[in-house]
């Protein structure tokens, strides 16, 4: 019953940095705002989200590569982030509670109503894609819209993207267009083209959430090497593991109401602030 | 038992093999591909409405889904040669435009030197201002300037907006106000 | 140029990324490295406000290519298709000839009337001297006038008419309406045929004379003016010609950094000339498209909120034109030749929407009972009066001058109404100025002593009523009502209904002469209980009823629409608000602006059957110009239009008489579109012709020049003598309140632009109250280079004071190089930018950015020079 693997193919020389992507995404899962719609100017360019979070799971970055000023060789590099949807899933392989899981799409989605919110899968992330989102009281991150995806509609960022920057479809249709994009840039002169996680012998299996890229993944805050966290970490103690499970049967949903409690008590003294990025934003040069 | 919630997560993550930790509780982990939990697809069994993006110029058009007469869902129409589907961050935001707790929806009423607006019924300020315009008309009506032209205006009386606003009310709202005499109507136009 | 495509039009700007994956190149000439210029092939830097030389140095380079000069279909494009070979009066004097003016300059201020002294013109022209040479004479020194001329030009205050009445002193006087009709007067007015010289050789046709004025912009006076790298303007220049001709066309997209300057007019002047010498005119991918900023903003054009025209771009009678009688207002404002020659038909069709069955030919079909112009009624002008009191009233609408224009000074017009109505969405910084502005908040102004009575009423959303907006490709689309609103929100369709209502209840029975016209005004918009159309909140006018009144009908037979403008009458027998819109609503149950039938996939793509395109559903204006002399496709690549033997015919609806053949000559004694012939392409012109020059409708001259922005840190490299637009608008000069600064004033360096942000629309009004938006953008921030960083210690995320001579906001500094210094003139400017979006409302708040700017005009139609302006950049 497994349909063929879908994903996104997100081509950032066409991106024009509008932020579609991420309100489309926030309207469809009727996600919530940082404090209520507000913030601070972060001073990393028109990126003003940051990082991807429980509550954004959809993010431009603005790079700006200048020397001088309107430097003619310049560059402002727009990117729309998003969870991978990983082949092989570091934050599905940790999960205790199975509310991670692979769908007949091959992509990864966190049940809310099975998580805990243990964290476990925020940890595993080689990319720092998922969060917790402090009014679920639960781990979140992009579903690839698998509501829509399951009655054959399209994903909303993708759907909303202006410039088809963001593609869906299914990942054999999508490594066929990216190939040949980079072959048209690289036409164009354009070498410095190519593709981040299209490569199924690649790392992870392949992401099913690729990208067209113009520089080294880490300018766009991306590992070069992304690891599974069970090639990271050792296996832990049986003890600590058994706690846990004891933890997860029953605390599920008295720790996700007590969560929700704290970041009420947090918003209310003003002090939540966002979590520091899971790989700092580059720098403005 | 009594663990923290921090103290909780500093337990899990220490025990750091998840994949163990699922295995072992027999929770669901499973590689295998799954079928996520039946999510209610927001949009199902809703009317949908044609509609436009009340923003920029481009003339973007939307589908509005609404289940009895509430709005559920705003994104855009897939057959507009303009957008085919696509919005931009502020077309993506219209539900928020509607369905949004800073939205006022009562009249108020601000009395000359008072320093709070009170609450006033819908049709008490219609009435109040249908009086203030005619008394304004009726003092500053010029007929005729010195030199004998007819003008039959006022210039006392001051419109501003309509750039927003569809063309029907575009009409109606010139419509009324040269018919009384105001000349000076001024849209976003001119900004 | 002149527009941040990708920001603020991001959908629009699909289609030109869809271009370039198709091989076509972009180019972003801008002050600064926006979202846009990422996108794009080429980013350009020029200082703000040196457009016109940029583009008069393109100018200057396609006249003396060598492409230009020898691929023939320039030749044959500008020879028909334009007004190059016609030859100009002898009096006229180029800038060229008197050092950076035309002829006719009275430098003189103009003020207009005693009873409305708000014109502010720093000087004006006499402009006839600009004309055609027609050595027959002319019935009158303004006919050949373009009717859709500045707005400053249609409402006479560019002109010194103040002379008494002619005929209508007598209320009892006899009706103006010929009972012959009106052909006759308007073939009166036909002026003898102009000189040309399809050589192109005479020194006075027009062609001669633009050469010479575009002669001193050479790229190196484009790199002192603009600040632009010389291989960067020519690589422009070049592709620009590269990429025009038989088989390529190019198109500019601007926005209103091309419209909120001292010469707005003339920088779109200016691309209009390059695009048609460039033979870019009405064919696909050409042409050059205004990125208007609101849904409904070509609406409100339209269907005139907007002082100085009534409905479809006829001037509003006014009291300093010959605009007496009925006919008096026709012979001032028909074109004989040319479409406009129908202009009876329109007014008297329009007239009859207004005042109905008592509009008579008697009468003038009421015409008298329209109010008249006494000047510049404009936004800023009204501001202006407001401050000195001149105004008691105000109904402010979906808009929020709270936060515009020299924005303290608005607020203190606003303070001084006796009355106030603000129907919005959001609670903006408008309706809320009373209790929360800045000199409120400081104790500067107490609210006890505010004596204006003020009202807030809320109004629906998007989704909440139906309608048609007009967008930027003059396209009416329909949207339906989906959903009930809340509490006592209503349209403001239905505020000023409800208005009109009450105040017929309370002049009936009046006898006054004053009340006659307001008590015969056709209001009618109830809905019909029979129409079985969806039920309606309580006391909202029928929307459909209305756009029919719009598109019109048969007088005496409502339910017949006309179908189309061809079917307009002079004599009263049509009633249509709208001669434009005239054919959106042919018959009872076919509403165009609702059609959702696109063109499938793969074809040509004018989709005329999705909305209703006025005028008459064209996609691409003026589309004759798509073929050639003889009626062919150009080339096969850009076919659109095409003459097939018998008839015009193509993918778009031909914009040109749909039977006269390519090669019919013009009746040399007819008027309207029989005075033109099968290759005049430009049928709203009198000469058939896309205007290279513009003989008259413009205040400030027939050609584009460069002048320095009012405020400017350089004197003017192009014509030293000659600093600014000898006749821009500057309202409450020498008042406190609108200070500007003097050139070069040392403490005012750095140049100031103004910007909006793809997360934030306009004041804010509609974003800063979205949680989704507002965290997106939360702050005000202001853009400056490095080096102006460096110089004034200020770090990424410093707070800062932005100050010019009239106000000074708080930002957090943005240092980038996406902006910075620039070498104009050999002086080092630092050119900065900031957004406007921000105020004291809403989720997220800030200094509002229009403290810093002017009552400084354009000349012909009013419109701020906020694009550019000088100010100070300090830490906090």
């Amino acid at each position: 019953m497994m349909a063929e693997p879908m994903g996104f193919f997100t081509d950032t020389t066409v991106c024009i940095g509008c932020k579609a992507c991420e309100v489309a995404c926030k309207n469809w899962n009727q996600l919530p705002s940082r404090e209520g719609g507000g913030g601070e100017l972060s001073g990393f360019s028109y990126d003003n989200t940051v990082r991807l979070s429980g509550t954004t799971w959809r993010h431009v970055q603005f790079i700006e590569q200048f020397d001088e000023p309107y430097d003619a060789a310049g560059r402002w590099l727009l990117m729309s982030d998003v969870c991978k949807h990983c082949v092989q899933a570091g934050c599905l392989e940790v999960c205790p509670t199975g509310a991670i899981i692979r769908t007949e799409f091959d992509t990864v989605v966190i049940q809310s109503d099975v998580c805990n919110g243990c964290r476990d899968c925020i940890a595993a992330c080689p990319f720092g894609v998922i969060d917790m989102n402090p009014v679920s009281g639960t781990a979140q991150k992009c579903t690839l819209c698998y509501d829509r995806m399951s009655v054959g509609l399209e994903p909303a960022c993708s759907k909303a993207c202006p410039t088809d920057s963001i593609q869906f479809g299914t990942i054999s249709e999508l490594r066929a267009r990216a190939d040949q994009r980079v072959a048209a840039l690289h036409e164009q002169g354009r070498t410095e083209a190519y593709l981040y996680g299209a490569d199924p012998n690649g790392h992870l299996g392949g992401l099913n959430a690729f990208f067209l890229l113009v520089d080294e993944p880490e300018v766009y805050g991306l590992p070069r090497e992304p690891k599974l966290p069970s090639r990271n970490v050792a296996s832990g103690s049986l003890l600590s593991t058994i706690g846990a499970a004891i933890m997860g049967l029953v605390g599920i949903v008295m720790l996700r109401h007590r969560r929700a409690d704290e970041v009420a008590a947090e918003e209310g003294r003003g002090v939540a602030p966002p979590p520091p990025p899971a790989s700092p934003p580059p720098p403005v040069h | 038992m009594t663990v923290s919630r921090r103290e909780f997560l500093r337990v899990s993550t220490g025990a750091g093999a998840g994949t163990a930790l699922g295995g072992m509780l027999g929770l669901g982990i499973s590689l295998a591909p799954a079928r996520a939990r039946a999510q209610e697809l927001r949009i199902k069994d809703t009317r949908t409405v044609p509609s436009l993006c009340p923003f920029c110029s481009v003339g973007c058009a939307t589908l509005i889904h609404t289940r009895d007469g509430e709005i559920v869902n705003i994104e855009g129409d897939p057959r507009s040669p303009h957008n085919e589907g696509t919005l931009c961050p502020k077309g993506a935001a219209i539900y928020q435009l509607h369905r949004n707790p800073n939205r006022p929806t009562r009249v108020l009423h601000r009395k000359p030197g008072a320093t709070e607006w009170e609450e006033v019924d819908r049709e008490w300020a219609m009435d109040r201002i249908a009086e203030l315009t005619k008394r304004t008309r009726d003092d500053t009506f010029i007929e005729r300037l010195p030199n004998g032209k007819l003008v039959n205006m006022t210039p006392a009386i001051f419109h501003l907006g309509g750039a927003t606003l569809d063309n029907e009310f575009n009409h109606v709202c010139q419509k009324i106000l040269r018919g009384i005499g105001v000349v000076a109507i001024e849209n976003q136009a001119r900004i | 140029m002149g527009s941040n495509m990708a920001e603020n039009h991001p959908v629009a700007f699909r289609w030109p990324m869809k271009a370039k994956m198709n091989g076509a190149k972009l180019i972003h000439v801008d002050p600064r490295f926006t979202r846009t210029s990422a996108a794009c092939d080429l980013h350009v830097p020029l200082r703000s406000g040196s457009d016109i030389a940029f583009i008069g140095g393109l100018i200057n380079f396609v006249v003396n290519s060598e492409r230009w000069n020898t691929e023939p279909f320039f030749r044959d494009y500008v020879v028909n298709y334009t007004n190059a070979a016609t030859i100009v009066r002898s009096d006229f004097q180029d800038t060229e000839d008197l050092e950076g003016v035309f002829s006719g300059l009275k430098p003189e201020p103009s003020a207009g009337i005693e009873q409305w002294p708000y014109n502010a013109f720093v000087g004006t022209y006499d402009t006839a001297s600009w004309g055609y040479d027609r050595p027959g004479g002319v019935a009158r020194e303004d006919i050949d006038a373009d009717q859709r001329k500045a707005a400053t030009m249609r409402s006479g205050e560019a002109e010194d008419a103040t002379q008494p009445s002619q005929g209508a002193g007598d209320d009892a006087r006899r009706s103006s309406v010929p009972p012959e009709g009106w052909d006759a007067m308007v073939r009166s007015l036909k002026p003898a045929p102009a000189r040309r010289d399809p050589t192109l050789q005479d020194p006075r046709c027009v062609f001669q004379i633009l050469k010479r004025h575009f002669s001193r912009y050479t790229p190196e006076m484009v790199e002192s003016i603009c600040g632009t790298p010389r291989d960067k303007f020519l690589e422009v220049a070049q592709s620009l010609l590269d990429n025009s001709g038989p088989d390529r066309t190019s198109a500019f997209a601007y926005a209103i950094a091309w419209t909120q300057h001292t010469y707005g007019v003339q920088i779109i002047g200016s691309a209009a000339l390059l695009q048609l010498l460039l033979g870019n005119m009405g064919r696909p991918g050409g042409g050059i498209m205004a990125l208007r900023g609101h849904a409904a903003i070509q609406g409100s054009t339209d269907v005139p909120t907007l002082y100085h025209s009534i409905h479809g771009y006829m001037a509003a009678p006014s009291a300093l034109k010959e605009h007496d009688t009925l006919a008096d207002y026709l012979r001032a404002e028909v074109t004989p030749t040319g479409y406009w020659a129908n202009m009876p038909k329109f007014m008297v069709s329009y007239l009859k929407s207004m005042w109905g069955d008592a509009a008579t030919a008697e009468n003038d079909f009421g015409y008298d009972w329209h109010p008249k112009l006494l000047g510049d009624h404009s936004h800023m002008a009204s501001f202006a009066a407001m401050v000195e009191g001149k105004i008691r009233g105000a109904f402010i609408v979906g808009q929020n001058p709270a936060t515009s224009i020299n924005a303290k000074l608005e607020r203190d017009g606003l303070r001084k109404l006796e009355w106030l109505v603000v129907k919005d969405n959001w609670l903006t910084e408008t309706a809320t100025h009373w209790y929360a502005a800045p000199e409120v908040r400081d104790g500067s102004v107490k609210v006890e002593d505010i004596q204006t009575e003020i009202f807030f009423f809320p109004s629906t959303q998007i989704a909440e009523y139906e309608g048609s907006f007009t967008n930027t490709q003059r396209m009416l689309q329909w949207h339906f009502k989906a959903s009930d609103p809340p509490g006592d929100c209503r349209t403001d369709t239905w505020f000023y209904y409800q208005l009109g209502r009450r105040l017929k209840r309370m002049y009936a029975g009046s006898t006054l002469a004053r009340d006659q016209g307001f008590l015969n005004l056709v209001w009618d918009y109830e809905p019909d209980p029979q129409s079985g159309r969806v039920s309606h909140t309580m006391g909202e006018a029928d929307e459909l009823k209305v756009l029919r009144e719009i598109n019109g009908y048969y007088t005496g037979r409502p339910k017949e629409h006309l179908p189309g403008f061809a079917a307009l009458k002079d004599d009263g027998s049509t009633t249509c608000a709208s001669w434009i819109y005239c054919g959106c609503f042919p018959s009872w149950d076919r509403n165009l602006t609702a059609a959702r039938t696109p063109d499938p996939p793969g074809t040509p793509g004018a989709h005329l059957g999705w909305g209703y395109a006025w005028p008459a559903n064209r996609r691409v204006l003026y589309n004759r110009a798509s073929a050639d002399l003889q009626g062919r496709p150009w080339s096969e690549r850009k076919r659109w239009v095409w003459w097939d033997g018998s008839r015009w015919t193509g993918y778009d609806v031909p914009d040109f008489a749909a039977t006269k053949a390519p090669n019919a000559p013009a009746n040399p004694n007819g008027i309207g579109l029989d005075a033109l012939s099968g290759t005049d392409a430009y049928i709203m012109k009198g000469d058939g012709k896309g205007w290279l020059y513009v003989p008259s409708g413009l205040v400030d001259g027939p050609l584009p020049t460069h002048y320095e922005p009012v405020e400017s840190p350089v004197r003017n490299a192009l014509y030293p003598q000659q600093q600014t637009s000898p006749v821009y608008k500057h309202w409450r000069k020498g008042a406190d309140d609108n200070r500007i600064a003097e050139v070069e004033d040392p403490r005012f360096p750095h140049v100031m632009t103004t910007f909006r942000l793809t997360e934030h629309y306009l004041s804010g009004a509609m974003s800063r109250w979205l949680p989704w938006l507002a965290e997106l953008q939360p702050e005000l921030f202001v853009e400056i280079g490095h080096d102006l960083a460096r110089e004034k210690g200020i770090a990424n995320l410093d707070r800062v004071v932005v100050s010019s001579p009239r106000g000074a906001v708080r930002a957090k500094a943005l240092v980038t190089h996406r902006i910075g210094v620039m070498t104009i003139a050999g002086k080092r400017v630092h050119q900065v930018g900031m957004p406007w979006h921000w105020g004291w409302a809403g989720l997220v708040k800030g200094d509002i950015v229009n403290e810093l700017t002017s009552l400084i005009g354009d000349p012909n139609v009013s419109m701020h020079e906020g694009k550019t302006f000088v100010c100070n950049v300090e830490r906090a």
